[in-house]
């Protein structure tokens, strides 16, 4: 539990933050990110939560991932919370429930959950993307495109999404037009 | 420990501490997000008076890694005092390696102005900010504005540009021109002139704002669509002084106008010291 934090978290979590920032404004790019061995949850995601977690964050896990709370607690301070709570979510696709998470307000669409699915593989092939972010088109394998579109349509509301699998990682904010491909 | 060993100073990387770094960086991507809305952050302290870049360095402290390279740039000078300072700050606080060339730099921090040559994927372009609103001076009240791009009621910079024109003959607003992206949020893109705002669109530079004292964080990701507010009969139009530079002799560059004695001499040069310098010595 006391392992797998960053080592030299200033400079870890400058590098790993630029990963995540490239990633939520180049839609569809995937980027290597490396410094976590958290239990139960893929590279990438340990990473963007010692990057963006800690104990101003309400944080909610999807019930499967239980065995990585005591390192998330360890390492970030977050507190669980609530879907309707949380300002940080983390789930396999299927536990993620969608319609719980805040979606921000009209006078603050900021204040929306940002997303972690952690995937069995990410690469750059299904559905289409297009959007700011990208010049002409981005292909990025999601689990599937409804849920994107809805999310996309509530525009300037809605979630923000990270994608992890292994120690690679992708985004998808809420002004990606996503379609089958 | 490695912090110690590597950096000459007693200063956390990049000045700031891990708790802001962190609020920041949330709220930068919330930012990237929601391109032209602006984010509020908790705006900390700098060793620097505000109006000298307190927002746009908190920005560039929450996104520099060791390996960038940073320019700084002020109205695109990189010997003025402001640019100057800053960059010595990140030198001594985050041992990062800096550079004038506009081609070479990933993250290029400025003060009204966007470089003349062309930026590349992979660069960050980070604006210091004073009044991130571009209703403020229209309308005082915060709590209104933010019912404005609510409700994405923007009548009333109509009406302004309408006034622009009805008491000069055209739109007089030759800096901070009012933009809109992606046909919602209405931004100032700051005090840059607007010879620049073509540039804000399509731009394969990922573009972030800082304004420290209104605490406020936006962005433009890369290859966003970014209009300038004109009308039809108006159309808006990317001005610049009739001139050619003094120094280098390019005639599609920005210009400054510079008075060099008592008689009302007068030089015009690229304001892009960067730029003059490649084309002077090519």
């Amino acid at each position: 539990m006391l392992e797998g934090g960053f080592q030299d978290q200033p400079r870890q979590s400058a590098t790993a933050f630029r990963a995540a920032l490239d990633a939520m404004a180049r839609p569809g790019t995937i980027h290597t990110v490396a410094g976590a061995q958290p239990p139960a949850l893929s590279i990438a995601a340990g990473v963007l939560l010692l990057t963006l977690a800690d104990r101003t964050t309400g944080l909610w896990l999807a019930p499967s991932l239980s065995a990585a709370r005591d390192w998330i607690t360890f390492h970030t301070g977050a507190t669980f919370t609530a879907p309707e709570d949380a300002q940080i979510a983390i789930g396999a696709w299927p536990d993620l429930p969608l319609a719980r998470f805040p979606i921000g307000r009209p006078d603050y669409p900021d204040r929306s959950a940002t997303l972690i699915v952690e995937m069995p593989a990410l690469t750059a092939t299904g559905p289409r993307l297009s959007g700011p972010g990208i010049k002409t088109h981005a292909n990025l394998s999601l689990p599937e495109t409804e849920a994107f579109r809805i999310n996309a349509a509530a525009f300037p509301l809605g979630l923000d999404f990270f994608f992890t699998a292994g120690d690679r990682l992708a985004a998808l904010p809420r002004t990606t037009k996503v379609e089958a491909a | 420990m490695n912090a110690r060993q590597k950096n000459t100073t007693e200063y956390n990387f990049a000045y700031l501490d891990e708790d802001t770094k962190r609020m920041i960086r949330r709220a930068l991507l919330k930012a990237v997000a929601i391109p032209g809305y602006q984010v509020p952050f908790a705006s900390r302290e700098m060793p620097m008076p505000y109006g000298w870049g307190t927002g746009g360095v908190q920005v560039t402290a929450a996104c520099l890694t060791p390996d960038d390279v940073l320019k700084v740039i002020d109205q695109g000078a990189d010997d003025t005092t402001n640019a100057v300072s800053i960059r010595k700050f990140f030198q001594r606080t985050a041992d990062v390696a800096v550079t004038e060339a506009t081609q070479d730099a990933t993250i290029i921090q400025t003060r009204h102005r966007i470089p003349e040559a062309a930026l590349t994927e992979g660069q960050i372009l980070v604006f210091q900010v004073p009044i991130p609103e571009p209703l403020r001076f229209l309308e005082p009240r915060e709590t209104e504005t933010r019912k404005m791009h609510e409700l994405e009621e923007y009548g009333l910079m109509h009406v302004k540009l309408y006034e622009d024109i009805a008491k000069h003959g055209q739109i007089a607003t030759a800096y901070a021109y009012p933009v809109k992206v992606e046909g919602r949020y209405v931004m100032d893109p700051s005090p840059i002139p607007k010879f620049d705002n073509p540039k804000l669109s399509g731009n394969p530079a990922l573009m972030l704002f800082g304004a420290g004292r209104e605490q406020r964080i936006y962005a433009l990701p890369p290859h966003t669509n970014v209009v300038s507010l004109d009308f039809e009969d108006h159309p808006f139009e990317a001005s610049k002084a009739n001139h050619n530079c003094d120094i280098c002799g390019a005639g599609d560059t920005y210009l400054d106008e510079v008075i060099t004695d008592d008689q009302g001499s007068r030089m015009f040069v690229c304001s892009d010291t960067d730029h003059c310098r490649i084309r002077q010595e090519a």
